[in-house]
């Protein structure tokens, strides 16, 4: 064997061995949501259920003997947020990062500034910090509470700040000597060029406020409110916490990935742009 | 300066007049959403750090609760006492966890992005796939998956079963990394351990505690963290490298530069900008440990898991002491700012100068890259 192909043999052992690394959990995940309890302990690593049951499903959507999983809810909340979150954000986000590119006015190097350093604020130090206002405020356990402080964030006002910077200022000055204001010049000729990052924009706030679980855990309290991954979290204690049910557990998990799996697999290019652009995110 | 203010400062003309109102309505939702969740919390947060207070007490912007001064720092940082152990607990816990897990997933980002880069593979978006899928899925989700993995009976022990090996019950497994391996090789017995170093100790440890390493349990949130964030850094790498011209590299080749050799002394130190900014942002995410310890292990078994994030959340919203909560989230802030800092001390570009021979020929790219989609999706 040349030592050519040798490293070409060494470099794709390597690499299909670090990738089953990667993909077997969500394979075995897949297999033991379709397991019955004792084959799921008995064989964790089986990807042949034995028997083939979909009690963990029908426990999910209510079709089983228990009550304590309720699914759809979970579902339509984290739906909820993660629709206003993302609208929000991509509006007020563009607003903000465009009138800091470009339009002028007296603070504006300022508020960036402030931007930057809100950025810089470790997010869990603001578990306590949000609990205090949402109280006082009478936004505890409401959807406002779990949605209104999501609705704008300082990752994406930088994200598009530098996006609308990268955009000549001549495309603009046309529309504003035709009369355009300032609102129908940003809103008719800017956005509109600034696509790639508005899509960006949107499935990143799309899967940050999708899997979002810190926010919900302090927002919120009781069942009505529960979004998937205050859901999730909860199953590891109280009723089915003790009780192992690691295909229930599982099944829920994977579906609750499943959203933002299919965004993912479509839009893979924005993520990697995301990845990118969105490392300011700490 | 950005380029639209290098290109419109010398027209400022009637056609701009207007922006400034316009500025302040633009940034006005951004001002109300942060100021009202983000600076006006945080203020309220340092005001009840310096009071007891529960909740049942009422309104502490009205009176409620009793004022302690600095106190809730002082019972974690100086006081003798249960609160000052569970920190200091927490925070060598936590340390051990960012001097393991910031090195390790930085090297294996690394080495994926070397993987994903290398000229002859094929296939290579599909294994970009495979690395990157775990970044993006909710963290609660695949701590799910990693309990059933690691359980004393799970997957991972299978595996270790079919090479000879009998897995520790890996989540509930106190004992320190290190306690074990100095017990393996016969320097000390775990069991009881050497007097001069259990019976004395510093800030509410012993030097046993201290030198324990992570404990079993933690090893495992610490495998998880690493499999789930290295994909991101490894699209990181992998934008970085693009970005080397092609000449360096087969300037390299002439001169009869191994794939080692190339790998140390030319394509690592152009990749120098981005290992900072890797590493910042893992030394940054890795102090606030905390979802993955809610899911897998809520802070046992005997507080080895236990962070200073999930410390402060238990103390206040299980331990009602809001006033200790909140302090913790401070001194962690604190921890943060410090080690970034100490972080951009360390690596600052010293020796630039001696580095010119390797032929920096271009400047670093921004700490922050924009609009590398099109580069990277190959």
């Amino acid at each position: 064997m040349t030592q050519r192909s040798f490293t070409r043999v060494l470099l794709y052992t390597l690499i299909v061995m670090i990738a089953v690394v990667y993909i077997a959990p969500f394979v075995i995940q897949v297999a033991t949501s379709v397991k019955t309890n004792p084959d799921a302990t008995s064989n964790p690593l089986s990807l042949w259920p034995n028997p083939f049951s979909t009690e963990a499903f029908k426990t999910m959507f209510g079709y089983g003997d228990n009550d304590y999983v309720n699914f759809p809810l979970w579902f339509t909340n984290s739906t909820v947020v993660a629709v206003f979150v993302t609208v929000g954000r991509v509006f007020f986000d563009s607003l903000a990062g465009y009138a800091l590119s470009r339009l002028q006015f007296v603070g504006r190097r300022f508020l960036f500034l402030a931007v930057l350093a809100v950025l810089s604020v470790p997010g869990v130090v603001l578990l306590i910090p949000k609990f205090l206002v949402l109280q006082y405020t009478g936004l505890y356990n409401t959807y406002g509470g779990m949605i209104l402080p999501l609705i704008v964030d300082a990752a994406g006002i930088f994200i598009m700040k530098q996006f609308f910077d990268t955009i000549p200022y001549s495309i603009e000055e046309a529309a504003r000597i035709d009369g355009a204001g300032v609102f129908r010049t940003f809103w008719s000729v800017v956005l509109p060029m600034t696509k790639p990052a508005l899509l960006t924009l949107t499935i990143l706030s799309f899967q940050g406020s999708w899997n979002e679980f810190t926010h919900m855990l302090v927002a919120t309290e009781g069942p009505e409110h529960q979004t998937l991954t205050t859901g999730m979290a909860g199953l590891f204690s109280g009723a089915v916490g003790s009780a192992q049910q690691f295909p229930l557990k599982l099944a829920v998990a994977m579906v609750a990935t499943i959203p933002v799996a299919i965004v993912f697999f479509v839009f893979q290019r924005r993520f990697v742009a995301g990845a990118n652009a969105g490392s300011v995110k700490g | 300066m950005s380029q639209a203010e290098v290109q419109a400062r010398p027209r400022r003309s009637k056609l701009r007049s207007n922006e400034g109102k316009a500025g302040w309505i633009f940034v006005s939702p951004m001002l109300v959403i942060l100021g009202l969740f983000l600076v006006l919390p945080i203020l309220m947060a340092v005001w009840v750090s310096l009071l007891d207070w529960n909740t049942n007490d009422g309104d502490p912007f009205a009176g409620a609760g009793t004022f302690v001064g600095l106190d809730n720092y002082k019972n974690l940082l100086a006081s003798e006492g249960l609160a000052r152990q569970d920190f200091m607990t927490s925070i060598r816990n936590n340390a051990y966890y960012v001097l393991l897990v910031v090195p390790l997933q930085t090297a294996l980002a690394l080495l994926l992005a070397s993987l994903i880069n290398a000229r002859r593979l094929k296939g290579r978006g599909l294994f970009r796939t495979a690395f990157f899928f775990p970044s993006i899925t909710s963290s609660v989700a695949i701590s799910i998956v990693f309990v059933f993995l690691f359980v004393g009976n799970g997957g991972v022990n299978k595996v270790l079963g079919w090479v000879g090996f009998s897995g520790p019950s890996w989540l509930t497994d106190p004992r320190g990394v290190f306690w074990i391996l100095l017990d393996k090789v016969g320097l000390v017995d775990i069991d009881s351990p050497p007097g001069a170093l259990a019976e004395h100790g510093v800030l509410g440890l012993s030097w046993w505690d201290w030198f324990a390493g992570p404990s079993v349990a933690m090893t495992a949130v610490m495998m998880l963290v690493i499999w789930t964030t290295s994909g991101t850094f490894m699209l990181m790498f992998v934008a970085a490298m693009q970005d080397i011209p092609e000449e360096i590299d087969e300037a390299a080749l002439m001169d009869g530069a191994g794939g080692w050799q190339k790998f140390w002394y030319v394509t690592l130190p152009q990749l120098k900008p981005v290992l900072f900014l890797v590493l910042t942002l893992g030394l940054i995410a890795t102090w606030q440990v905390f979802d993955q310890i809610l899911i897998m292990t809520q802070g046992g078994p005997d507080k080895t898991t236990l962070s200073p994030a999930y410390l402060s959340y238990t103390a206040s919203f299980t331990g009602q002491d809001w006033g200790g909560g909140a302090a913790i989230s401070f001194v962690l802030f604190a921890i943060i700012l410090t080690m970034a800092l100490i972080q951009r001390w360390v690596m600052r570009d010293k020796d630039l100068p001696r580095k010119k021979r390797r032929g920096r020929t271009k400047p670093p790219p921004p700490a922050i890259p924009t609009r590398r989609d099109d580069k990277v999706a190959s």
